[in-house]
């Protein structure tokens, strides 16, 4: 679907908070826009975005249009265990991106 | 005569038609968003529950140069203990086309109870944060956010 950047530490203390940032380049077109038509221009949004911690969701956000294009998201989770976090972004037509990261857990 | 009032009547049928085209379009247009279809939208997610303020804190710049992206940051005061955490926290606002921006599920997992976001707004107006905690109570903040250039108001490129 797109290019998406992710920012995990690569490695963690067990335990400790860790802060995840993800960015996905989407034009998250709300709908609302006029074309050089004269017609609307259709919607066009990311409209879910998971992610799971060795496949135990840690983080789940339904967006709506009044997200940024190129939608930013940052948030924490634990560092239970080393494994695989994996993040997806689902848009409106079902359309599916995963990427994963890996993470190293003392 | 006759053909005379018929060509009078095309002309005045073709003049209605174009102003039939010119309100379509308008009509197209967005209707923004009132603060009555926030109060709806936040009862659809929260019910008939009581919210109070504090707990949570919402930071947005309040005065915004660029409505189309603009850095958005929710925490909530939250132990996120498997007992006592912070189960959603949502996003709305008063005058964009629709008044939801984001909702977030979480869970004890989380460790820390917040995300960071950029979101778009299309006028000055008031944002409104709601946490749902796991005890099912709910607490919220508001701030308000002049925007100086609107979203959704840029003609897209040709």
């Amino acid at each position: 679907m797109a290019r998406a950047l992710i920012h995990v530490p690569a490695t963690a203390k067990k335990g400790e908070i860790i802060e995840i940032k993800t960015l996905i380049s989407h034009v998250m077109e709300t709908g609302y826009r006029i074309g050089v038509t004269g017609q609307p221009i259709p919607r066009d949004i990311i409209d879910d975005f998971v992610c799971t911690y060795n496949g135990e969701e840690v983080f789940h956000a339904t967006l709506f249009p009044a997200i940024a294009a190129n939608p930013y998201i940052s948030f924490f989770t634990v560092a239970t265990e080393s494994g695989t976090l994996a993040f997806s972004w689902t848009d409106q037509h079902g359309a599916t991106q995963v990427q994963t990261a890996a993470i190293t857990v003392e | 005569m006759d053909r005379d009032r018929s060509r009078r009547e095309i002309l005045q049928a073709a003049a209605a038609l174009a102003g039939c085209g010119v309100l379509l379009r308008l009509s197209v247009r967005p209707a923004a968003a009132t603060p009555e279809m926030m109060k709806d939208a936040v009862r659809n997610v929260i019910g008939e529950a009581l919210v109070k303020k504090g707990k949570v804190k919402l930071d947005l710049p309040p005065l915004v140069e660029n409505g189309n992206s603009v850095p958005c940051t929710v925490s909530v005061e939250s132990p996120m203990t498997a007992d006592n955490y912070v189960k959603a926290i949502h996003i709305f606002n008063e005058k964009n086309p629709q008044p939801n921006v984001i909702s977030v599920k979480l869970g004890p997992r989380a460790g820390r109870a917040g995300f960071s976001t950029r979101i778009r707004l299309a006028d000055s107006q008031t944002v409104t944060a709601i946490a749902e905690l796991s005890d099912g109570s709910f607490w919220s903040d508001d701030i308000d956010v002049i925007v100086t250039l609107a979203a959704c108001v840029e003609e897209p490129k040709p």
